[in-house]
């Protein structure tokens, strides 16, 4: 049993830490697990993709047309990695746009994020999640992230239980943060159960 | 938060780490007592890592100054009989080589590791060049880890190989080594605190004098040999035959292979090399006597193939004709060059691009960056300039709308490259720019240079106090060390002056008039000038409590509406400062207040919110 996991996003969002989390989960879960990231140059809020690949696998890279999670964190991203996405995929898209500097900058324009969606459900099964708004209601913008982690914990045949990842979560961030947090994910959780 | 699982002595426990965690961790495990490295992606998290639990553990972990001294610290431990290690990246090793071409004909006492990540693909780096020639060339053992185990696993060998045979080893991995995570069983954490270790002087081995090496070199031969023997029945190198045909493999292409195999569901033989210099030729010719042919799988060059291509008699080679020399591999890649050498059908998922089109989101200077108040206001000064640039986040400079930088090719170069820029006779004027980490890794020779040989150049030192591309390590200008005591903290204004420039002038970017002041009066002047630009990188400032509320709009001073010219508040480029029906507007979430939008604009449109 292998499930592959992409999170794109832009630098800064807090994917690595998504990836901690995943991957600490998976080992308190009896799992192996593997995956890569970016850092350095690709960072500094450019465009940011992490595979996370639980079970029996060795390349730390998912092949092309193998992912079955997409956990996108910026809806512009969701749609640069339709290669990877598996037929059937489930997805978890934050429906929060952060325009690109190019875009600020008038020499390319961001699409309707509405459309963005639309194409996106051409390759697979579409979760909106409110993640800005939530991660205010949380109490920080910048539990986004677990925000995200908590719909995709809540998508259909997840292999990790949400209460290994609120561990997982805990044991990550910032100890004054941890209720923070553990908020924001229960607030993704239920956006995507409705 | 819980103790860092590096330095967690549960054998046997299984802990999600980054390669290069691995990497420190098996250094750990294997008793390392002197780590030194540069930073540099994709290697910079190893000795993050390793000053993180230093003084705990009684290990001496240092930022260097450059790579070529990190290797050298290290070999002076060495010598003295302690385990030490240098990690760098790729290019790093260029800088260290000069030591490293020499350091196989002393050997080394103790163990001496050295770490070379290679960036294929070039996620963050100037070039991909291939560092097992450099082994090679260097006369040193090579071994490839290919995850996160076997990073730590390899490394604890390589420090044990390095002390069997007293001998440098060059552990190599690559981008997806290195920043590949999986799942890595610890092993046992020794207390290795209270070793001693002297020196046994002995010239005819470390001092290397023309009489010395002539006698050293044969010896590293004979060396080289046994390493080869050894690698011959190494535990680090699998082979499995299953059928006529077979690959040969090594790195993180390991991986891609047998998942490959495993997908096609063919048979095969395949030789997985975990020491790949010295190559087990022994070992490969016993592996082409069952094989009719074979396929090398290798990142970027073909340094397995040629020597397999030396040995191969009558076996059919192939490798770079279906595996590609450049850029990192991906495993569709892989698994259709295995399809092809085997013969069988594969078809690569197909590509799919979006019909939307998406804007590109390449890496920027982040918002409040001093580097874009500096490079803005370089601009604004009106005389014809060429910007012979440096390696660090500035580099982003050198992309619109700022464009500021018209060269880039190695740390330090800049300043040597101005000064040829000078002697050549162009009329602009030339200025380099070369931030504070990179001046102290290699500007500094070429500013003293510069002095010496009377070129009249500006020299632009950023100094955002840290060495931010790579995570913010610490540099002799900061006044800390890796491990976070106190230290003395390097003067740049006078060292340039001792260094012999004419002119010195020192401004922060964030005060963007007095900048504009002294970068004009800087290039009014002759001679060798030299403008530190000091302020802390915005990141760095976030976590000292630097940044500012964010400035605010007066909608009917901003003219963008009337006058689409305008928008000079977009011309800095920063993600912090967007553009919404017909105005500026501030991006509050990534404002962090830095006040160049405010100076900016030509009509005191954006404006500073008094805090509350």
């Amino acid at each position: 049993m292998l499930t592959n996991i992409l999170i794109a996003g832009v630098g800064g969002q807090g994917i690595i830490l998504l990836s901690d989390v995943l991957g600490n989960a998976a080992i308190s879960s009896g799992l192996s697990v593997r995956g890569s990231e970016t850092h350095g140059m690709a960072q500094r809020g450019g465009s940011v993709v992490a595979h996370v690949r639980i079970g029996e696998a060795r390349s730390p890279l998912i092949p092309r047309g193998r992912a079955d999670y997409l956990l996108a964190l910026e809806p512009l991203e969701a749609l640069r990695y339709l290669d990877y996405l598996k037929e059937g995929c489930l997805a978890a898209v934050s429906t929060s746009p952060i325009p690109p500097a190019s875009v600020h900058a008038k020499v390319a324009g961001y699409p309707c994020v509405e459309e963005v969606l639309e194409e996106l459900s051409e390759y697979a099964e579409v979760f909106r999640v409110n993640a800005l708004k939530l991660a205010k209601r949380a109490g920080a913008v910048l539990t986004a992230n677990v925000v995200m982690l908590g719909a995709l914990s809540a998508l259909p045949g997840f292999p990790l239980d949400a209460q290994t990842l609120r561990e997982s979560v805990a044991s990550r961030v910032p100890p004054k943060t941890v209720e923070m947090n553990l908020k924001a994910f229960n607030l993704g959780r239920e956006a995507v159960k409705g | 938060m819980a103790k860092p699982s590096i330095a967690v002595n549960e054998p046997g426990r299984r802990v999600f780490l980054l390669g290069n965690l691995a990497i420190a961790r098996g250094a750990l495990e294997a008793g390392v007592r002197v780590a030194a490295a540069y930073p540099g992606t994709p290697s910079s998290e190893i000795l993050d890592a390793i000053a993180g639990v230093a003084p705990e553990l009684g290990i001496h972990a240092e930022w260097s100054a450059n790579e070529k001294v990190a290797l050298e610290v290290a070999i002076g431990a060495s010598y003295a009989g302690a385990r030490a290690m240098a990690a760098m990246k790729h290019v790093g090793v260029n800088v260290a080589l000069d030591a490293l071409a020499t350091l196989a004909y002393t050997g080394v006492n103790g163990a001496l590791v050295l770490v070379s990540a290679d960036d294929p693909g070039m996620h963050s780096s100037q070039n991909e060049q291939d560092n097992r020639l450099l082994a090679r060339f260097a006369k040193v053992p090579c071994l490839e880890p290919y995850d996160a185990q076997s990073a730590k696993d390899y490394t604890r060998h390589a420090f044990e190989l390095s002390e069997k045979f007293q001998t440098p080893v060059m552990l190599r991995t690559t981008t997806r080594v290195s920043h590949a995570k999986g799942d890595v069983t610890l092993g046992e954490l020794p207390d290795f605190r209270g070793e001693k270790f002297s020196f046994q002087k002995d010239a005819r081995r470390y001092v290397c004098v023309p009489a010395h090496s002539r006698e050293l070199h044969p010896i590293l031969n004979r060396k080289l040999a046994e390493l080869e023997r050894y690698a011959n029945g190494s535990e680090l190198n699998r082979m499995r035959l299953e059928g006529e045909k077979g690959i040969v493999v090594a790195g993180v292409a390991r991986n891609y292979v047998l998942e490959a195999v495993e997908s096609l569901g063919v048979e095969v033989s395949i030789l997985e090399l975990g020491i790949t210099h010295p190559l087990p030729r022994r070992l490969l010719e016993r592996f082409l006597g069952h094989v009719e042919e074979v396929l090398v799988v290798e990142e970027l060059e073909p340094f397995i193939e040629e020597q397999v291509r030396a040995l191969c008699g009558d076996v059919a080679v192939r490798g770079k004709d279906l595996v590609p020399r450049e850029g990192e591999l991906t495993p569709e890649q892989v698994e259709q060059a295995v399809a092809r050498f085997l013969g069988v059908e594969y078809s690569p998922p197909p590509r799919r691009s979006p019909r939307l089109e998406l804007p590109p989101r390449p890496p920027v200077l982040c918002p409040g960056c001093s580097h874009r108040a500096l490079f803005y206001a370089l601009k604004k000064v009106t005389k014809r300039k060429i910007y012979a640039g440096d390696i660090g986040c500035y580099t982003l400079g050198a992309m619109p709308p700022l464009r500021a930088m018209d060269t880039c090719l190695c740390m330090g170069s800049g300043v040597s490259q101005a000064q040829g820029f000078y002697h050549a006779g162009v009329e602009e004027e030339v200025v380099a720019l070369i931030g504070d980490s990179t001046f102290l890794h290699a500007g500094l020779p070429a500013l003293l240079n510069a002095a010496y040989n009377r070129a009249e150049i500006l020299v632009v030192i950023l100094d955002n106090r840290t060495t931010a591309m790579t995570g913010h390590q610490p540099h002799p200008g900061v006044g800390v060390t890796a491990t976070g005591e106190e230290t003395f903290a390097l003067d740049f204004a006078a060292l340039a002056k001792a260094l012999g420039a004419s002119y010195v002038a020192k401004v922060r970017p964030n005060d963007f008039e007095a900048t504009l002041r002294v970068l004009e009066e800087a290039l009014s002047r002759r001679g060798l000038r030299v403008v530190i630009a000091e302020e802390p990188c915005a990141l760095l400032g976030k976590k000292q409590g630097l940044w500012k509320t964010p400035p605010r709009v007066v909608e009917e001073r901003c003219e963008g509406y009337l006058c689409s010219a305008c928008r000079a508040c977009l011309r800095i480029g920063c993600p912090g400062v967007g553009w919404e029906n017909g105005r500026a507007r501030i991006i509050e979430e990534l404002c962090t207040g830095c006040g160049l939008c405010i100076a900016v604009c030509p009509n005191e449109a954006i404006v500073e919110v008094e805090r509350c």
